[in-house]
């Protein structure tokens, strides 16, 4: 499939204008590539969990999804699509449905890393044929700017503030994206907004995949972050550059690297946010040296993995 | 299984699980998703061997919890098939967020909820507590008192739950170990003509409707139509009413054994009257009919139907007699209120003019066993109560060590 901007744009827009996410928001663009890898004579089923996506899009009584579209709570929007997609899998045995469907899941971290863990991993485990994204913008951004598991030390948020007696998120994130991939599936990728060639042709790969899909994609979020909305591409690429989201995709247990980078000091992509403004002063800086320590240690396991080194 | 005789259907002995797998196979759902617990696991197994056996067309995902168990089944009620699952207790507790949202989508899922008692402390045993604390979650609830009525209300479930004037999901209940695990002799309809009873499920919308995609779960917005929901919610559990009674005089029609919203036994002459629903049942009209051979005039009442709650048809059944006693297998913990049956009966006896005494006894949880002679204690201070025109005590506990 052609990953051709000049292709791409003449694709089906299942996401339409008029929704009401945030002017700069990086989880409708993570929406709109990802769905720019759907193959073409497909009929799609979205699901959400609860989260910004899903209550800027669903207002009743009317509807941004130019396709069927469920939603039914917070923990369980894999759950909830295995049963949508296990209906189609008998319905269309039973000769009941003709069209080839595709099921896929845009959940926030908070839906995937944290309460909804539980859901994705038993729909990973029993083998459905849907794909799951999470648009991560690294905290509950809906409920507003909360920690979450994918939160990175250090950070402010409302439930990590910086005061007298804390700097932060103490706590490292967890590595959703190996979680995933630790359960077998035929295809995982970590993706970008800020690398949409690499994106769409990580979708149409889980697209194709005959089994369970994760991609779990950096999605920014500049009410959370604190920076100029114009700027959410040029966030998620400094994070990509920064090796503290580094892009890659496990195919049939096969680690890959998916992007060549120049690995520079994630000092330069801390400083562009106010979550981490803290951190330059004077009294914080072993932490910003823990997590130039974590990210080099995280890229070389990666890069160990990926049979890099 | 032992084989009988009448003509279209099949004597058997089974356990009251195995008669509800039994009416899962002869129902052949599109799509089971189910989690075991203790005592509903049975179910579950028996029912995945039906699979594997090829025996019926089912896709039966084996979810991680029952959570995912609901969640799964309105994800596959939204895409146009008919769904079943089942529970007991700490998955029904487990399940309770998604119990409101499968009524609010007005989703027909059928789930048999195997009685037993809520931890803490944990016991497996029968009590209504679990059912009881989701009465307000806008699901039909239908108790049953054997294995056959658990066998006969899940037949009939499917054609409540679908009919387009109600889609609401309903849960039909059976005692934890005392049906479910019990042998009892059931009659088995024909499979062909349990099939053509509950007839195709032809829902109006469905995710998987290529020509006219649905948007399901929408956000309601800062100044939506929730209220108009619920009140749309509300009509379609009044319209039940009709349609529970249409079903089951159906149901009586191919089976002999016609269904309403309660049972009597000598309510047209007795002067009080014990109300009680589930298993209890057999050993209460027992005693009743062994005390109206000896002159007694007492009379019973054995709720099916809890949610609707009958309130009218109750009162009117209860209305000439002088005294009542309400079994309740559960509590509310509303401060000395009674059993949820109790509370709700009360209420619905407010607006008569003339209206019986009532007292309540709370029996049975978790499991504790309702014998005879507790049955005949209550029995004879009913009768006191009907006598003497006076409630002591509204609230009783019996068989409970004091």
């Amino acid at each position: 499939m052609s990953t051709k901007l000049a292709d791409l744009v003449q694709k089906p827009q299942y996401l339409s204008g008029g929704h009401r996410l945030c002017a700069g928001c990086g989880a409708s663009i993570a929406v709109r590539q990802i769905l720019m890898g759907v193959p073409d004579d497909v009929k799609l089923v979205i699901a959400n969990p609860t989260g910004c996506l899903e209550v800027s899009t669903s207002i009743y009584p009317y509807t941004a999804w130019n396709t069927s579209y469920i939603h039914s709570a917070f923990e369980n929007a894999a759950a909830t699509l295995s049963g949508a997609e296990a209906a189609y899998q008998t319905l269309k045995k039973q000769g009941k449905i003709k069209e080839d469907f595709r099921f896929v899941v845009f959940g926030g971290d908070g839906g995937t890393y944290d309460i909804g863990l539980q859901a994705l991993s038993g729909t990973l485990e029993r083998g459905h044929r849907l794909v799951y994204v999470c648009y991560n913008n690294e905290a509950y951004m809906n409920t507003g700017i909360q920690r979450s598991g994918a939160t990175i030390m250090g950070s402010w948020t409302t439930t990590s503030p910086y005061g007298r007696y804390s700097s932060g998120k103490k706590e490292n994130r967890k590595d959703m994206t190996a979680i995933a991939a630790a359960h077998n599936i035929p295809y995982v990728a970590q993706a970008s907004i800020s690398h949409w060639r690499d994106l769409v042709r990580k979708a149409q790969k889980a697209f194709a995949a005959d089994g369970p899909a994760f991609i779990n994609v950096l999605s920014p979020c500049h009410r959370g972050w604190r920076y100029p909305m114009e700027k959410t591409v040029e966030m998620a690429k400094m994070a990509v550059q920064a090796c503290i989201w580094p892009l890659y995709e496990v195919e049939n247990g096969k680690w890959n690297l998916t992007a060549k980078v120049k690995k520079q000091p994630v000092e330069g992509y801390l400083k562009t946010q106010g979550r981490f403004a803290h951190l330059f002063q004077e009294e914080n800086k072993d932490i910003l040296k823990a997590i130039q320590e974590n990210v080099d240690a995280e890229w070389e396991k990666l890069l160990n993995l990926c049979e890099q080194k | 299984m032992i084989t009988g005789s009448k003509a279209g259907t099949k004597t058997v002995a089974l356990i009251g699980t195995d008669a509800i797998a039994e009416a899962m196979r002869q129902i052949n759902p599109d799509v089971v998703a189910a989690y075991p617990i203790t005592p509903q696991t049975a179910i579950v197994e028996t029912y995945s061997q039906m699979v594997a056996d090829g025996l019926v067309k089912t896709n039966m995902i084996a979810v991680e919890s029952e959570h995912s168990a609901m969640s799964a089944a309105i994800g596959a009620a939204a895409s146009g098939a008919r769904v079943m699952t089942a529970t007991s207790a700490q998955g029904l507790g487990l399940m309770w967020e998604m119990l409101y949202i499968a009524s609010g989508l007005r989703l027909p899922i059928i789930m048999p909820n195997v009685n037993r008692a809520l931890s803490a402390p944990i016991n497996i045993h029968c009590d209504h507590g679990d059912s009881m604390g989701a009465r307000d979650s806008g699901w039909i609830q239908l108790f049953s008192e054997n294995a056959q009525e658990s066998y006969d209300n899940t037949i009939q479930a499917i054609r409540i739950a679908e009919n387009p004037a109600v889609l609401l999901p309903v849960m039909v209940l059976l005692d934890g170990f005392i049906i479910s695990h019990s042998i009892d002799r059931v009659e088995l309809l024909d499979d062909e003509v349990v099939s053509h009873f509950v007839g195709e499920f032809k829902p109006a919308y469905s995710l998987l409707n290529a020509r006219n995609p649905v948007s399901v779960g929408n956000f309601d917005g800062l100044y939506g139509y929730y209220f108009e929901f619920k009140r749309q919610q509300e009509e379609a559990l009044l319209n039940s009413f009709r349609v529970i009674n249409e079903v089951g005089e159906e149901f009586g029609k191919i089976s002999g054994r016609p269904y309403r919203f309660f049972e009597t036994i000598g309510m047209e002459d007795a002067e009080f009257a014990i109300i009680v629903l589930g298993s209890a049942a057999g050993t209460v009209r027992q005693q009743v009919e062994d005390m109206r051979a000896k002159g007694i005039p007492i009379g019973m009442i054995k709720l099916r139907v809890f949610r609707p709650f009958p309130a009218r048809e109750l009162a009117e059944a209860i209305s000439r007699m002088k005294a009542v006693a309400v079994f309740d297998r559960s509590s509310t913990f509303a401060g000395n209120m009674g059993g949820p049956v109790f509370i709700e009966l009360r209420s619905a006896l407010y607006d008569l003019q003339k209206r019986p005494l009532l007292v309540n006894y709370v029996y049975g949880l978790g499991g504790r066993d309702l014998s005879v002679d507790l049955v005949n204690k209550a029995a004879a201070e009913l009768a006191e109560v009907a006598c003497s025109g006076q409630v002591k005590q509204p609230v009783n506990y019996l068989g409970l060590r004091e």
